[in-house]
């Protein structure tokens, strides 16, 4: 069987299973629209909640990420965990209380205000859209990488698939098409992975494997690997990392931006109980943690293959001969994601770290440039082939690949959607709309939310990458302050809440915006983007734009906290409410209006 | 009434020592040991590096799931002792 057929199966498979629990699970009501009725068991809902989280980035481009960047890249494996703690302990279970239905309907009735509201449901909108983007053009790939169609044709085919199981099942057919996404993507995640750790070490436990021995050299693999590249003169993969106050502030920046993204957050509405509410968070984490221990392991072992693959006679001796590479890289060059120029015309392939420090070292070789440019988000796909795994990993990975973009992208589909139906139609502009009305508009706004996503999918803006940045942002220094102050503070009003997450919102945007560009538009950047230019770069600890989210929710804290104290305290009935978050008893379900 | 606001904020006292103490640890696997403390722990080698590459690879993700599940525990039994749970 061709291997199109394999993959074919594959994915047509799970888009089946998909349609027919998106069949089995149709919303009836607004609450199951939006909260799935309020009846998720809290191990489901962790795992859903991991499908939901885990996007086309964590799948894909992740493990590429560490590979090339070591130990400096081990802040996405702490920040994209570590918000779990911060959302378990500190806005899981009082939003879970508080009962209701989206994250701008908490602060809008805590801060007593409209404003918050519409501010909320702005910053809600900006980081979802933005983040929409990438899992569509994530799976345009996935598709036009494995099934051979045009990537506008796989995002179309992608865009029904979700429209079908979202529009008709909202949050209750999300959750159960996500618990099969999970099984779906942490299988295919984890069988390559475990052939390559029992290659490379013979350990079959991969997050084992990572600091074994490797068989071959019978030194541990991380040691073997740092040698590896120390000879191409790249840094050692194990090294540690000079400017750590941006490493902590970036850190910092994923893990509160984690805690403060809308469709994560939404999840813990649908369990029974505000305990439920606990146990699922530490149960999403143990879903997730399955693919981020993996992951690093991923990345060591993947970098040491390719780099063996290259240099079969160690790293000092001759490079393979391109008319000898292997498969899996002729079918990748295909893509344009693996790139090779000979630049000394000597039928090899040198990879090495292009540097001055090296030049010497390299003339001395008789190379003349780096010749090979390996994109990062292959190293997940193309990891069944360089492990010479048989044609149905493949289709598996594929398989998954796209169930990780399309869990993200309902989930996110479904925030944006209930904050329009919700919280601009029933909460502002037509406050009388009936429950079917109400279920009408949700359905209508998920759909031209697909559209939108589609489209801009089809069309990436350029700045897709940096758009990442803007949500992760936006959530953290706007979103996680105003919900926490909203449980822990009693003193903090509607004024200082509003002056708060725009002082939050606006410093981030501004600080990426003078060194992304203004809106992204190319060439409008103020400052280039390089070290010395950051915020304190001078003292060799600057903050990248990408770290600025942890200081903007500093900013937003102390704005709300110094604004409030300068006006009149939030009303009793405010204070009632606040005492009423914190406190378990008489959580029920999620309640309408 | 004047029994019932004591016993509330004695609970909301102990969630608040609660998450201050998981909040510590979860700072100290991470920031501390993962990061800022690294080059203290050079000398601990694991499998081909230091105790803080492990900690921030491996062992900060294993620490925050223990964390989540203590929290879960500790304040699913006070929510009874305090009698403040969902019937």
């Amino acid at each position: 069987m061709s291997q199109f057929a394999i993959n074919l199966i594959f994915v047509g498979g799970s888009f089946a299973l998909y349609i027919a629990i998106a069949i089995w699970a149709r919303a009836g009501s607004t609450k199951e629209f939006y909260v799935a009725g309020g009846g998720v068991n809290p191990v489901m809902n962790g795992m859903a909640t991991a499908a939901d989280w885990m996007s086309a980035a964590s799948f894909i481009s992740m493990a590429g990420l560490i590979a090339a960047g070591g130990y400096a890249n081990s802040t996405f494996l702490m920040g994209w965990t570590g918000g779990y703690v911060l959302l378990a302990m500190l806005l899981a279970p009082y939003l879970r209380k508080f009962g209701k239905f989206t994250v701008p309907d908490f602060i809008g009735d805590r801060f007593y205000s409209t404003g918050a509201r519409l501010v909320a449901v702005a910053c809600l909108i900006i980081a979802s859209v933005t983040y929409v983007i990438g899992q569509m053009t994530g799976a345009g790939v996935a598709f036009s990488r494995f099934l051979e169609v045009s990537s506008d044709w796989g995002l179309i085919i992608a865009a029904i698939i979700v429209f079908l199981y979202a529009v008709m099942g909202g949050m209750k057919g999300i959750t159960y098409t996500q618990v099969a996404q999970y099984v779906v993507l942490i299988i295919a995640y984890t069988i390559p992975a475990v052939f390559i750790s029992l290659q490379l070490t013979g350990n079959f436990l991969p997050p084992l494997g990572l600091f074994s021995e490797h068989t071959e050299s019978g030194m541990p693999l991380l040691a073997k690997l740092d040698e590896v590249v120390r000879e191409l003169g790249f840094r050692d993969y194990t090294a540690d990392v000079d400017n750590k106050l941006n490493m902590v502030l970036f850190t910092l920046s994923l893990m509160i931006g984690t805690a403060g993204l809308p469709h994560v957050i939404i999840r813990f509405f649908t369990v029974p109980k505000v305990a439920d509410a606990r146990w699922s968070a530490g149960w999403a984490l143990v879903f997730i943690a399955l693919l981020y221990l993996t992951a690093p392991a991923v990345a060591s072992m993947a970098r040491l293959n390719l780099m063996t693959t290259i240099y079969p006679a160690g790293p000092t001796a001759d490079a393979i001969e391109y008319a000898e590479r292997p498969d899996w890289m002729k079918t990748w060059e295909t893509t344009g994601l693996i790139q090779f120029n000979d630049k000394n015309g000597d039928g090899r392939i040198q990879v090495y770290n292009d540097t001055p420090a090296f030049a010497a070292t390299a003339t001395e070789r008789g190379w003349n440039g780096n010749e090979l440019t390996v994109n990062n988000d292959i190293l997940v796909l193309a990891n069944p082939e360089i492990a010479n795994l048989p044609g149905w990993v493949i289709g598996l990975i594929a398989a998954g690949g796209l169930a990780a973009a399309l869990s993200t992208a309902a989930g996110l589909l479904l925030a944006i959607s209930s904050a329009i139906s919700h919280d601009l139609i029933k909460g502002s502009i037509k406050p009388d709309i009936s429950e079917k009305g109400e279920l009408m508009a949700a359905r209508i706004s998920m759909g031209v939310a697909i559209v939108v996503a589609t489209w801009l999918g089809m069309n990436p803006p350029g700045f897709a990458a940096q758009t990442v940045a803007l949500a992760f942002g936006i959530a953290a220094a706007s979103i996680f302050p105003a919900l926490m102050m909203g449980i822990f503070s009693k003193r903090v009003n509607n004024v200082g809440a509003i002056a708060g997450m725009l002082a939050g919102l606006i410093s981030t945007c501004v600080y990426i915006f003078l060194y992304l560009g203004w809106f992204f538009i190319p060439g409008t950047a103020t400052f280039e983007n390089i070290p010395q230019n950051w915020l304190f770069g001078g003292t060799g600890y600057g903050i990248s734009p990408l770290s600025f989210g942890a200081v903007g929710a500093m900013i937003n804290f102390a704005v709300a906290f110094t604004v409030s104290a300068l006006t009149a305290p939030p009303p009793v009935r405010i204070q009632e409410l606040v005492e009423s978050v914190r406190f378990p008893r008489g959580a029920g379900q999620a309640v309408d209006h | 009434m004047a029994d019932h606001t004591n016993n509330a904020q004695s609970y909301w006292r102990a969630n608040l020592r609660l998450i201050i103490g998981s909040l510590v640890i979860w700072a100290l696997v991470s920031y501390g040991f993962g990061i800022l403390l690294r080059p203290y722990l050079a000398g601990i080698p694991v499998g081909g590096t230091d105790l803080g590459f492990w900690f921030a690879q491996q062992g900060s993700i294993l620490t925050f799931i223990a964390l989540i599940f203590f929290y879960a525990w500790r304040m699913n039994k006070l929510d009874k002792e305090f009698g403040v749970d969902e019937e």
